[in-house]
């Protein structure tokens, strides 16, 4: 998937975690229990209007708080195709990568950008809104391992010997 | 050139003479914390990797407190698995209603100065306190630690902090850290560390510096060292040989430096809904309350409670007051003190030690249209019950001061800190 | 014709001579109390289905929230919310995380020859002072209050005659349990259990709120202990005077007598799920029925004399790491008089959880709720299916000191059995 289009919801700065997944829904047995829950205390009605292949844009800090994984996980199980945001909090971004959720830099977008825009990405190259493109960067080598695995956990079962299937 | 704290512990931990930040690097993890809320999604990672066994059970932590008292009937299933997983890996070291897992982590002596230490909770930066090097990280890469005893870092830059000088009073490290967030904004610090020093720093007690360490991660820090002294070695029961590596160089090298005069701080609250929305307590006093909470990783220690007590001392609560010791240790040690006495006379509603109000799952939810003054670390929108609480964070003074009147009120009545 | 304790209680709250067991009068109240568990829908009764309410005199009314305190979701706050702010405007004193609803009743008004609603079953506690008090639904309550009288249909008594006194390590909780176990759950519906005898006398205040507490469970209207002495003491020590201090005439008729010789009683572990499924600990203990949870606090047994017990027990020990020890003061008097006494420390050394002042595990909402399939032994006063929290789960009742000792051992046993 190197190149994809998906329709854009558009959020604020500080996206934090206890907004992408409140702490009260954290003890729910599974991740998908929790994503109805998602963004729910700025935005209830948005999990259950994303659809697969959406894309999330945000302004700056990203994911800052806590340092649940249900946060990456949820935006995940939402089937969101990626997160362009202008910066995210470390642990999301760590998180997010051992899971295989794409997380884009970019701080130009969000000042075009509208919610229901369609809206072209092309890994490690540029967002193309309309006429319009904004280039974007490539990942470090070492995360794009573990994306390559697979994730972490695949990383792991790897590392201890595991076939599984992809 | 020469090296700050965390380059140090980095390079220690590493075997090499020197790191520099940006340069990635696989380290040896001292000890971890897992708490009751991701035990469940870090024992079946676990298993998913295809470990069998754990790289060391003596230095795994495993801390019930999130959910502590219980307050739904699927909250025990994650004691069942937590009980089950230390069981099959001969897991020791368990505390099932000891505290707040960061509080219990140095209180405990599990996590010392130079250790590199990681918990499945983003405020782990809090042992930064005792000039250790610990931050959160998610389930995933916890599992993956458990059985490998290692973790990849980037190494941080640092940001060094200094306050010198003397707090005036009712000018608490919580207003100091606040000031500081309010200035860094909540983005300020991403993956850096702050490095605090300066005289009024000096004079903090170990307590008060891990008020600062816990919530660096609300600037977005990776961690927040202290450099131990005489006080982190009797805290950490350690001797001072042991730490006399742990210094940063005079010549070591930051990304920025930010300097205080402790005399220009004054009582500040974050206000709604943004850690790093730093208002003196003057410009909202008189806000009516419909709740007061002391208590978290952030303020629920000793010097807080007596703080807390010491204000309340013969008044009544004008509003509802919970109080949540941070640990058993400290609710025994309140006790002995009188604190917790006085603090039931006053009215206060005394909890388990736990994280309580702070997690939001229970302790004091509050309603559309309610406020709350709290002295823990976050104000998000809906983390204390539905998106229109308004949550204020504040010091134990202002806390306490202001359950007294049911407004904010600004801090009066203690000294010397 | 004489009459019983609560037939005196009626007449005086009707304003009449005599009455009897059938009689129906209206009566004046001379306190309501209710909690947090449902003054919310009162309120919306009041302010929706009323036309131009009022209060009839809101200070014989009390508010207390104690069911769902520290509270654990938005909704519960909301129905706080409006009890305070009903509270407020209409000068009814409330009372917040103070301590359970019928505790805060027995330190701070009830009165000797009183009548008291109570929106909440366990008010026949107030008979441990020699009045009335009896539970009502909302609507009920909410008559009460707006006109500050009632009518009451006039139950008959049954009487019981304690003799002599409980053997060490024998509780008052043993007692009462032991006899709802004999006379069955619906053994005194529509009736005033009455206790009398030398036995009765004996006991504290305290002791009797135990038995007036749980008589509710064999289906009292009411449970009454003959005031005496110890009850003008009571009332002394907490600013008040009492004044009606009314016994059972010597031809007053009884539905039923009972005798029961005090030292014949024995540790009692009720099984789950009815309060009257009796069976004695010596029966239970050798099953070794392991627990996931203890409870010492509620309305029935969170006084001072309770956490001593369970203190007693556990002192110097740890208990089982299968256990989870909740201990809830019942309220913040207690807890402070505990904490002087050194029994909070000592609870705590031992691993227990020391709860805020409130209804916790016996209510089962929001504070100790117990998990699928998981074992609960408690002080509380019900063991109904499901009451602490999952259906699948079970309650078992005994006292503070069997409960103490199950936490010690992770199985139901007694204390002679930890020591």
């Amino acid at each position: 998937m190197n190149k994809f289009t998906g329709k854009v919801w558009v959020l604020g700065d500080d996206i934090d975690t206890d907004i992408i997944i409140p702490t009260d829904y954290l003890a729910l047995p599974t991740i998908e229990d929790m994503k109805q829950y998602g963004f729910s205390p700025l935005r209830p009605e948005l999990a259950s209007r994303i659809q697969e292949g959406d894309i999330i844009v945000a302004g700056k800090n990203f994911g800052c708080g806590s340092s649940r994984e249900q946060a990456p996980e949820i935006i995940k199980a939402l089937k969101v195709a990626c997160v362009i945001a202008k910066s995210y909090a470390r642990i999301f971004f760590r998180n997010s990568i051992n899971n295989g959720l794409l997380l884009i830099e970019n701080d130009q977008i969000q000042d075009v950008v509208k919610e229901g825009d369609m809206l072209t990405v092309q890994m490690g190259e540029y967002l193309q809104l309309g006429d319009r493109t904004f280039p974007i960067a490539s990942l470090p080598d070492n995360l794009m391992d573990i994306i390559n695995a697979g994730g972490l956990v695949k990383a792991m079962q790897r590392r201890n010997g595991i076939e599984t299937e992809d | 050139m020469g090296s700050t704290l965390i380059e140090k512990i980095v390079a220690r931990n590493i075997g090499a003479d020197q790191v520099k930040p940006g340069q990635i690097v696989t380290v040896n993890v001292d000890r971890v914390m897992i708490h009751d809320i991701f035990i469940p999604f870090v024992a079946d990672k676990f298993e998913e990797m295809g470990f069998t066994s754990l790289w060391d059970p003596d230095k795994v932590v495993l801390i019930y407190d999130h959910l502590i008292p219980t307050s739904a009937v699927e909250d025990v299933r994650h004691f069942k698995i937590g009980d089950a997983f230390a069981e099959k890996y001969g897991l020791k070291n368990v505390h099932r209603s000891d505290g707040i897992c960061h509080q219990l982590m140095t209180e405990a002596g599990y996590a010392k100065p130079g250790n590199i230490v990681f918990g499945t909770d983003s405020h782990t930066t809090t042992y930064g306190c005792v000039g250790c090097f610990s931050s959160g990280i998610g389930y995933t890469e916890m599992a993956s630690i458990l059985g490998t005893g290692q973790l990849w870092i980037r190494v941080p830059e640092t940001i060094k902090v200094v306050v010198n000088g003397t707090l005036p009073d009712n000018v608490t490290a919580k207003d100091v850290i606040l000031r500081l967030i309010g200035d860094l904004r909540s983005d300020g610090a991403t993956y850096k560390v702050l490095e605090l020093s300066g005289s009024a720093v000096d004079a903090m007690s170990v307590a008060s510096r891990m008020t600062i360490s816990n919530m660096a991660i609300e600037a977005g820090a990776k961690a927040c060292l202290f450099r131990p002294d005489e006080k982190t070695c009797e805290y950490s029961r350690v001797n001072m040989e042991d730490v006399d590596w742990l210094y940063p160089d005079e010549d070591a090298d930051y990304c920025r430096v930010m300097e205080y005069r402790a005399e220009d701080l004054v009582p500040v609250l974050a206000c709604p809904s943004q850690v790093d929305n730093i208002k003196p307590v003057t410009e909202v006093e008189g806000t009516e309350l419909d709740q007061v909470f002391i208590g978290s990783c952030t303020n629920g220690r000793l010097e807080d409670l007596a703080v807390a007590a010491g204000i309340l001392k013969g008044h009544t609560t004008a509003c509802k007051l919970i109080v949540t010791p941070a640990s058993r240790k400290i609710y025994m040690e309140a006790i002995k003190a009188g604190y917790m006495e006085t603090l039931a006379k006053a009215g206060a509603i005394i909890t388990q030690p736990g994280c309580g109000l702070c997690c939001g799952r229970a302790g004091g939810i509050l309603t559309d249209g309610e406020k709350v003054l709290a002295t823990n670390n976050r104000n998000f929108l809906g983390r204390m019950g539905t998106s229109k609480v308004g949550i204020y964070l504040g010091s134990p003074a202002t806390a306490a001061t202001s359950a007294i009147t049911g407004k904010i009120t600004v801090p009066k009545g203690i000294q010397g800190n | 014709m004489g009459m019983t304790i609560g037939e005196k209680i009626i007449a005086r709250a009707a304003g009449v001579e005599e009455v009897k067991p059938n009689d129906i009068h209206t009566i004046t109240l001379d306190r309501m109390m209710s909690n947090d568990g449902t003054t919310h829908l009162t309120v919306d009764m009041f302010n929706n289905d009323l036309k131009n309410p009022h209060i009839a005199d809101p200070d014989k009314v009390v508010f207390i929230m104690d069911h769902n305190v520290p509270s654990n979701s938005p909704k519960t706050a909301e129905a706080h919310k409006k009890m305070r702010n009903f509270a407020r405007e209409q000068g009814i004193r409330l009372y917040e995380g103070q301590g359970v609803c019928h505790q805060i009743m027995m330190e701070d008004y009830v009165c000797p020859g009183e009548m008291i609603f109570g929106a909440d079953s366990h008010t026949t506690s107030y008979g441990a002072l020699g009045a009335f008090g009896t539970g009502v639904g909302c609507t009920d309550f909410l008559y009460a209050m707006t006109t500050g009288t009632s009518w009451v249909m006039v139950p008959e008594t049954i009487r019981f005659n304690l003799h002599g006194k409980l053997r060490e390590g024998v509780f008052p909780r043993d007692l009462i349990l032991t006899i709802i176990g004999d006379i069955g759950a619906n053994g005194a519906t529509y009736k005033i259990m009455e206790f009398g005898g030398d036995g009765a006398h004996a006991l504290s205040v305290n002791d009797r709120m135990v038995l007036c507490n749980l008589t509710v469970e064999a289906g009292a209207k009411a449970g009454i202990v003959e005031p005496d002495e110890k009850v003008v003491e009571y009332c002394k020590e907490h600013g008040r005077e009492a004044v009606h201090m009314f016994r059972s005439d010597e031809d007053a008729h009884f539905a039923a007598v009972y005798e029961y010789d005090l030292d014949q009683i024995e540790p009692v572990v009720v099984r789950p799920d009815f309060v009257d499924n009796f069976a004695t600990l010596k029966e239970v203990e050798p099953e070794k029925i392991a627990i996931d949870q203890a409870f010492v606090g509620s309305c029935n047994n969170g006084r001072v004399e309770d956490l001593r017990a369970a203190a007693d027990v556990v002192r110097g020990k740890k208990i089982s790491p299968k256990v989870r020890f909740l201990v809830a003061p019942a309220s913040q008097a207690v807890y402070i008089e505990a904490l002087k006494e050194g029994i909070i420390t000592d609870l705590m050394e031992a691993g227990a959880m020391i709860m805020n002042a409130n209804c916790s595990v016996c209510w089962g909402s929001c504070q100790g709720v117990i998990g699928e399939n998981e074992v609960l032994i408690s002080t509380g006063t019900r063991n109904f299916k499901g009451r602490s929290g999952a259906p699948s789960s079970k309650v078992y009742l005994a006292s503070a000191a069997t409960c103490a000792a199950s936490a010690l051992a992770g199985y139901i046993t007694g204390a002679d059995s930890v020591k």
